[in-house]
């Protein structure tokens, strides 16, 4: 019966436009958006790079890449706290507990995710493209940027399917976040916190905030896999 | 009538299991397991490591501690997810036992809050006699207090201090210097230290934490920062599953002559951490309620 009075009570809180659960869904986005942002271009770089570049050593790169995908993010976390930590090599920085240091560890948790994606995306790609664009006279750069252009859909489901791992993160988040109330508290981390309270209701909200950017994103995954294959 | 002749099948089994699990307990010598909730700082600072196998020996069976903030070791209790509680926040256990959650209430012992800081002290209230009057300081220089944010017996301590002296500590993302930090006492400690904040802890985790986080204890001793803890049963009219010769058993031992000597005899790193009974200030819980209802 809890659950059902906490659920009604969750509902409240979500059309209330209640203030503290809303700046906590800001946050989280906020965050996970920025990181994302920053991730992006490098990991697809080098996800690329590995599918078209041939060099010794590039078959045990691409198997750390995929071993990266499984890494736990609270070993992300304390790597980072580590570092930024005032003792720590990065500590003169003084971004411990901040949303700088989430959005440094989300980065980090959801590069794999987008360079494995942006790796297998161009190595499916039709490689008559690349030596189309070559043979038409397109210099390398420009061959490599049509490749990039014809595997869009599937990049754009690399980060979607990292935002599904970042936005969810409770352990890097809470380590190097702290979990501050107005500061670095996002919606797992607040999960976390209010359980802990017995307080459901704040709880269950932030869950069914959680699950629609869950569905959202799964949604525009399809979206964006139903468009890859129109090709 | 096939439906119904199934229905009895199960019935006599359930009827059965059940008598089979009755002549179970009754020829066990064994009772079963006593659940405790408390608090993390009687977890954290070893005390029950010390305390429950003494008890278990005595009483025959292992019991099981869920370590939480003391807002939720209540509610535990309130949902009969436990068959006893051992806390510390005065005010929230008289209401728990008021609200017919829990029954035989006892106090077992005390230990202090303290407030600390960074060495260097930005605000300057190493030494302060009043409690109230370093968080002033504190609030007024503008340097950064981390607090509980948990609704654990600490948090519920803090609010109560800052009430007082009429203060209202906010959070704001620029100005950082309230922060909420919503976690337990251990990473508080961390975080205050990492950040060169000020906090108010209780002695036993700062003891433990102390040689990892650089901070000093800069007021201890005001009567206010008594810290009381009590042992309460939960009610067994409420639920009916509940341990509750366990539950008595426990508080029996834990408040006897045996129980608060071993408990005064709990030290880390050579300090004793907790004190048997009810602090001596006569004053600190009238004042304390005075205040907190007002």
């Amino acid at each position: 019966m809890e659950l059902v009075d906490a659920t009604r009570e969750a509902f409240r809180l979500l059309l209330s436009g209640d203030g503290t659960l809303w700046t906590i869904v800001w946050i989280s986005l906020r965050v996970s958006l920025l990181a994302l942002l920053i991730a992006t271009p490098p990991a697809v770089a080098l996800g690329f790079f590995l599918a078209v570049a041939s060099f010794p050593g590039r078959r045990a790169c691409v198997i750390a890449l995929q071993s990266l995908l499984s890494f736990p993010t609270v070993v992300v976390g304390l790597i980072l706290f580590l570092l930024l930590t005032r003792q720590g090599p990065l500590g003169s920085l003084q971004i411990l507990y901040t949303q700088e240091a989430m959005i440094a560890g989300q980065a980090v948790i959801a590069f794999p995710v987008l360079a494995a994606f942006a790796l297998s995306a161009v190595q499916g790609a039709d490689l008559r493209v690349r030596e189309t664009a070559l043979a038409l006279g397109a210099s390398r750069a420009q061959a490599s940027w049509t490749t990039l252009v014809e595997v869009r859909f599937a990049v754009v489901v690399g980060v979607l399917s990292g935002f599904g791992r970042v936005i969810s993160e409770v352990g890097c988040a809470m380590m190097v976040g702290g979990n501050i109330a107005g500061i670095t508290r996002n919606i797992p981390t607040a999960i976390s916190l209010e359980t802990s309270k017995g307080d459901f209701a704040q709880g269950i909200a932030l869950g069914v905030v959680l699950m629609v950017f869950a569905v959202g994103a799964n949604l525009a995954l399809a979206w964006a896999q139903g468009r890859g294959g129109l090709d | 009538m096939d439906h119904a002749f199934y229905k009895n099948i199960a019935a006599s089994l359930l009827v059965g299991a059940l008598c089979v699990m009755g002549f179970a307990d009754a020829k066990d010598v064994n009772p079963p397991p006593l659940r405790l909730a408390t608090t993390t700082s009687t977890e954290n600072s070893g005390l029950l490591a010390a305390l429950l196998p003494v008890f278990e020996k005595k009483y025959g069976a292992p019991v099981r501690v869920i370590s939480v903030g003391t807002g939720q070791a209540l509610k535990l209790g309130e949902r009969g997810d436990v068959d006893v509680v051992l806390v510390h926040a005065r005010e929230d256990e008289d209401k728990f036992v008021a609200a017919g959650f829990g029954v035989n209430r006892r106090d077992v012992m005390y230990n202090d809050f303290i407030l600390v800081g960074p060495t260097a002290d930005p605000a300057g209230i190493r030494g302060m006699k009043r409690v109230g009057e370093a968080l002033k300081k504190i609030h007024e220089t503008g340097a950064t207090f981390v607090s509980r944010g948990d609704e654990s017996g600490t948090h519920i301590m803090e609010r109560r201090l800052w009430k007082e002296e009429n203060i209202v500590p906010v959070t704001s993302p620029d100005a950082r210097r309230y922060l909420s930090a919503g976690q337990g006492m251990g990473a508080v400690l961390t975080m205050s230290g990492a950040l060169g904040a000020y906090t108010l802890t209780d002695r036993g985790t700062f003891v433990a934490y102390k040689s990892r986080i650089g901070l000093d204890i800069l007021v201890s001793g005001d009567p206010r920062l008594a810290n009381p803890y009590g042992i309460i049963a939960v009610n067994p009219k409420r639920h009916a599953d509940i341990n509750f010769a366990g539950a008595t058993a426990l508080i029996d031992w834990i408040t006897s002559a045996e129980g608060l000597k071993l408990i005064a005899s709990f030290k880390v790193s050579g300090e004793q951490l907790f004190f048997p009974g009810v602090p001596p200030a006569a004053g600190y819980r009238k004042a304390g309620l005075t205040n907190g209802a007002g």
